[in-house]
């Protein structure tokens, strides 16, 4: 998701230590910051956490793309709103991973040297409108599958931080939805940008829940410290059960010949992703991996003296407040 | 010296009349642009009428450790409670 492929820490403490805290998770305590935890516990929640922060703001840039071509005045205000929500969502997560004992700074610095990630989804370019409105339904609404999930996660902040989230990230998912319902029930050429936004980003969208994790040892550690709480598997099922009526509703046609209702499963079948396109985007070879990185180091260098200007002008505010005491 | 910003906690009164409850935190290089950063990462949604801000390392905390210590004190006082006492319901509600 937008964690994708998070390994957990190993972890070598003392096994006393490791059996009371396990068995505070599974008594469903939420982990606070200044309470013990094992080492792997930490680190895994920091690298979770920073890779799903990273995301929300590198995810800035496929909308904020086209925020100034936005057909309406009432839609740009819309997408607007949405990524400055973002943003802050952002910045929720920075702030909870802050709590582990990383600072912001640290974090980005890890993102530029290409030590951390964000999600494989927006190295995908928005070639349209109608991928914004795309983006909005599909690639939200498979971050709010996951990031419902992960509001009952052990670690507190982490999970406050997803409480809030998901009450904002309702509005992105059906904002997005009601642009697309205007192309698809619009002129015949609307229509076919419609489809056209929907097949691209299909599988892409699918992708975010990263592969199947049924036999990792890695999920298996997270989900015993209930930093996971569902399978890739379980979570990817419950994101095309609930979008493939609404593809249907739209009158459009399904982006996936092997989306079919499997009466015995209670589920829809489909095709899975080609997860070699998924490891090539990780490794760097996605169609805009270099402009989303080239942006994020452009705004870390161009902001810079102005970071450190106002950290500069409140020294001498304070010293100045200090001395006329 | 470093150049990060320092960080804050943010409290937010939700409606006239409620306590102010901590919402998060966030880097701000003072306390004026702390409020207006609060004002824009936590109040988007009428979420607040009333802002405080506190650099978080003024903020001193219970240690968890010493959660036993510190309330069990109070657990064992349970004839703080109304529920304690047993009033006959002839007396009607009290």
């Amino acid at each position: 998701m937008y964690a994708q492929m998070v390994k957990s820490e190993a972890t070598n403490e003392d096994p006393a230590l490791l059996a009371a805290f396990q068995a505070r998770i599974d008594a469903g305590e939420k982990i606070e910051p200044k309470d013990w935890m094992p080492e792997g516990y930490r680190q895994t929640l920091i690298r979770q956490i920073g890779q799903h922060a990273h995301s929300e703001v590198v995810g800035q840039l496929p909308e904020g793309n086209w925020i100034t071509r936005a057909p309406t005045l009432e839609r740009k205000a819309i997408l607007l709103a949405k990524v400055q929500d973002e943003a802050g969502h952002g910045l929720y997560l920075y702030c909870a991973a802050e709590t582990l004992g990383v600072s912001r700074d640290d974090l980005t610095e890890a993102l530029l040297a290409g030590k951390m990630k964000y999600s494989s989804i927006f190295n995908y370019p928005t070639l349209n409108w109608a991928d914004i409105g795309a983006v909005g339904w599909l690639v939200d609404g498979a971050a709010i599958v996951n990031q419902v999930a992960l509001q009952r996660t052990s670690f507190g902040p982490y999970a406050r931080a997803m409480v809030r989230i998901c009450k904002e990230e309702s509005f992105h998912a059906r904002q997005g939805y009601h642009a697309i319902m205007q192309m698809a029930f619009g002129t015949p050429e609307q229509k076919a940008m419609a489809q056209d936004a929907v097949n691209r980003l299909w599988f892409p969208a699918m992708m975010m829940f990263g592969p199947s994790d049924k036999d990792s040892v890695h999920s298996a550690q997270s989900m015993a410290w209930k930093i996971k709480i569902n399978t890739n598997d379980e979570l990817r099922q419950r994101f095309v059960d609930q979008t493939v009526p609404q593809i249907l509703y739209l009158g459009l046609d399904l982006p996936d010949p092997g989306l079919v209702w499997n009466e015995a499963r209670g589920h829809y079948d489909f095709t899975e992703p080609d997860w070699s396109e998924f490891y090539d985007v990780l490794k760097g070879n996605g169609p805009c991996n270099a402009d989303r990185m080239a942006a994020r180091q452009k705004a870390w260098d161009d902001g810079a003296w102005f970071r450190d200007a106002l950290m500069a002008h409140a020294r001498k505010a304070a010293a100045r407040k200090m001395a006329a005491e | 010296m470093s150049n990060e910003w320092p960080l804050w906690e943010v409290f937010i009164r939700g409606q006239h009349g409620l306590n102010h409850r901590h919402v998060g935190s966030l880097h701000a290089p003072d306390a004026e642009l702390a409020i207006r950063h609060a004002r824009d990462v936590y109040t988007r949604r009428n979420e607040g009428v009333s802002i405080w801000v506190v650099p978080s390392a003024q903020i001193t905390a219970s240690a968890p450790g010493d959660k036993g210590p510190l309330f069990e004190p109070s657990n064992a006082k349970v004839y703080r409670h109304p529920t304690f006492y047993d009033i006959p319901d002839e007396v009607g509600h009290m």
